[in-house]
């Protein structure tokens, strides 16, 4: 069964059309890798999914619910809307952590504001933070940080702060975990601590959706491709079927560009 | 030469004048900036538009003239409601018009404070479900203290030397009672004044650096 279905999803910035009928879907433990160059909508994609843009058009589909249509404004509620983030996590090229807490804090923040809308919240307060606490733990852990809990971002390297920010998506236990060129803003020696991060949460069957210009890593790791030019999805497929046999002239060309400046 | 202690004592008392006037106007406007910088970045236009044009007016003309407006305005339209007789009325007058002034530059200040946040703040808040009063508690509005604090620090310490301008509507401040010994030949207390605002701004220097050291613990 297809945990997100994606339909016809369009998106204009004034006169620039930047999706055109977008249409893919994703199955629970998958991992799609979303390649092509800067300004195929790629980014612009992930962003409507996490109702950071709103597309003009289309429908968006999580485990059979409609999370957005275009033609129902019902759907696009400001606090509706906020819940419904939560079936996405997302992390940003530029991590964009808060620099005012610590790397534990960072990861538990958003739980704990949530759990206050819980209704045994106030019984249950002090099992509650320490549960959220403990999980915080457990997830930095298992991005390699534990020993910098109480660090605060500025102190740590940029792949630890990816590293950080993919715990703290991670901590809302998110249907789909996006990733936005995960390692664009990292220098070439950090990138492989966050892909071997993200190797390992596929290998977990974590649903999955990268953006990425590593396209090595999207062979490796993900289960699907898709190839985006100008605003809409050219090919896709198995890396095998993307990478070695491409059925598009432009997916051809891309990939040959890309071959040549490695 | 006995007199020494006297005059002291009668600037001193004064000076009280400038601090209940510094401290009323920092009481309330710097959450009045607040308010005024959230209608100067509103998405109404009309509201952003008449706010701004506020702003433009109060740091358009000077603080003097606006306190002269203030007290005798209400008067010379002849409206009904007047401030109080005696001093408390000219005292009133003078805090109002303080705060309205300070008011504007605080919420400048606040405006490019909030705006110099990046965005990716606001959205990963956002994505992490929080609510909009959420991220601007939790995320936003200890960074925007961090980089606001020094121009605010200038702002307050303005502040400090303005409060002497009271005494165009005849509020019995330092420098007023100072320039009283003065016109009779006595000619020091004017520059013992200073004193009074140099310490002043001591303190304030040394409470700004304490605060802006404790938010150097993270950088933003």
């Amino acid at each position: 069964m297809a945990v997100l279905e994606v339909k016809d999803i369009e998106k204009r910035f004034d006169t620039l059309q930047v999706l055109h009928g977008i249409n893919f879907s994703l199955e629970k433990g998958e991992a799609l890798a979303i390649i092509g160059s800067s300004g195929s909508g790629k980014t612009t994609l992930l962003r409507c999914l996490n109702f950071l843009e709103r597309p003009d058009k289309g429908i968006i589909t999580v485990n059979n619910e409609v999370i957005f249509d275009a033609t129902d404004p019902a759907t696009q509620k400001e606090n509706e809307v906020r819940k419904k983030r939560l079936h996405f996590g997302l992390v940003f090229q530029n991590f964009n952590l808060f620099p005012q807490y610590t790397v534990l804090k960072n990861v538990t923040l958003a739980a704990e504001l949530l759990a206050r809308e819980r209704s045994d919240y106030k019984q249950n307060k002090k099992s509650i933070l320490d549960e959220i606490q403990e999980n915080g733990k457990r997830l930095l852990s298992q991005v390699g940080l534990s020993d910098k809990l109480n660090y605060y971002p500025h102190q740590i390297s940029g792949g630890q702060q990816q590293r950080v920010a993919i715990a703290r998506a991670l901590a809302l236990e998110p249907d789909i975990l996006c990733f936005d060129e995960p390692t664009s803003a990292l220098d070439p020696e950090l990138t492989g601590e966050v892909l071997r991060v993200i190797r390992n949460l596929a290998e977990r069957n974590t649903t999955m959706i990268i953006v990425t210009h590593e396209m090595n890593f999207a062979r490796d790791v993900a289960d699907r491709i898709i190839f985006m030019d100008e605003g809409a999805i050219v090919e896709q497929g198995t890396p095998q079927e993307v990478f070695d046999n491409p059925r598009e002239e432009r997916t051809r060309q891309f990939l040959a560009r890309y071959n040549e400046s490695k | 030469m006995n007199q020494i202690p006297v005059i002291i004592s009668r600037l001193s008392e004064s000076f009280l004048i400038n601090c209940r006037l510094f401290v009323l106007t920092l009481l309330f406007s710097l959450p009045l900036g607040l308010l005024i910088s959230f209608g100067s970045m509103s998405r109404f236009k009309p509201l952003r538009w008449l706010v701004k044009t506020f702003v433009w007016v109060i740091r358009g003309t000077p603080l003097m003239l606006q306190l002269i407006v203030i007290f005798f305005g209400p008067g010379l339209l002849g409206m009904s409601v007047s401030w109080p007789n005696g001093d408390a009325g000219r005292f009133t007058a003078a805090t109002v018009a303080f705060v309205i002034n300070y008011a504007c530059y605080f919420s400048e200040i606040y405006r490019g404070g909030i705006e110099s946040i990046p965005r990716g703040q606001y959205e990963a808040g956002q994505v992490l479900g929080m609510t909009k009063g959420q991220i601007f508690f939790k995320v936003t509005l200890l960074q925007v203290v961090k980089r606001i604090l020094p121009p605010v620090g200038n702002e307050v310490m303005t502040l400090v030397k303005d409060t002497s301008l009271a005494r165009i509507i005849a509020n019995k401040e330092i420098i007023m009672m100072a320039g009283e010994y003065s016109s009779k030949g006595l000619i020091w207390p004017l520059f013992a004044t200073g004193i009074y605002f140099l310490i002043f701004i001591g303190v304030l220097t040394v409470l700004f650096d304490y605060l802006e050291k404790k938010l150097s613990y993270f950088r933003a």
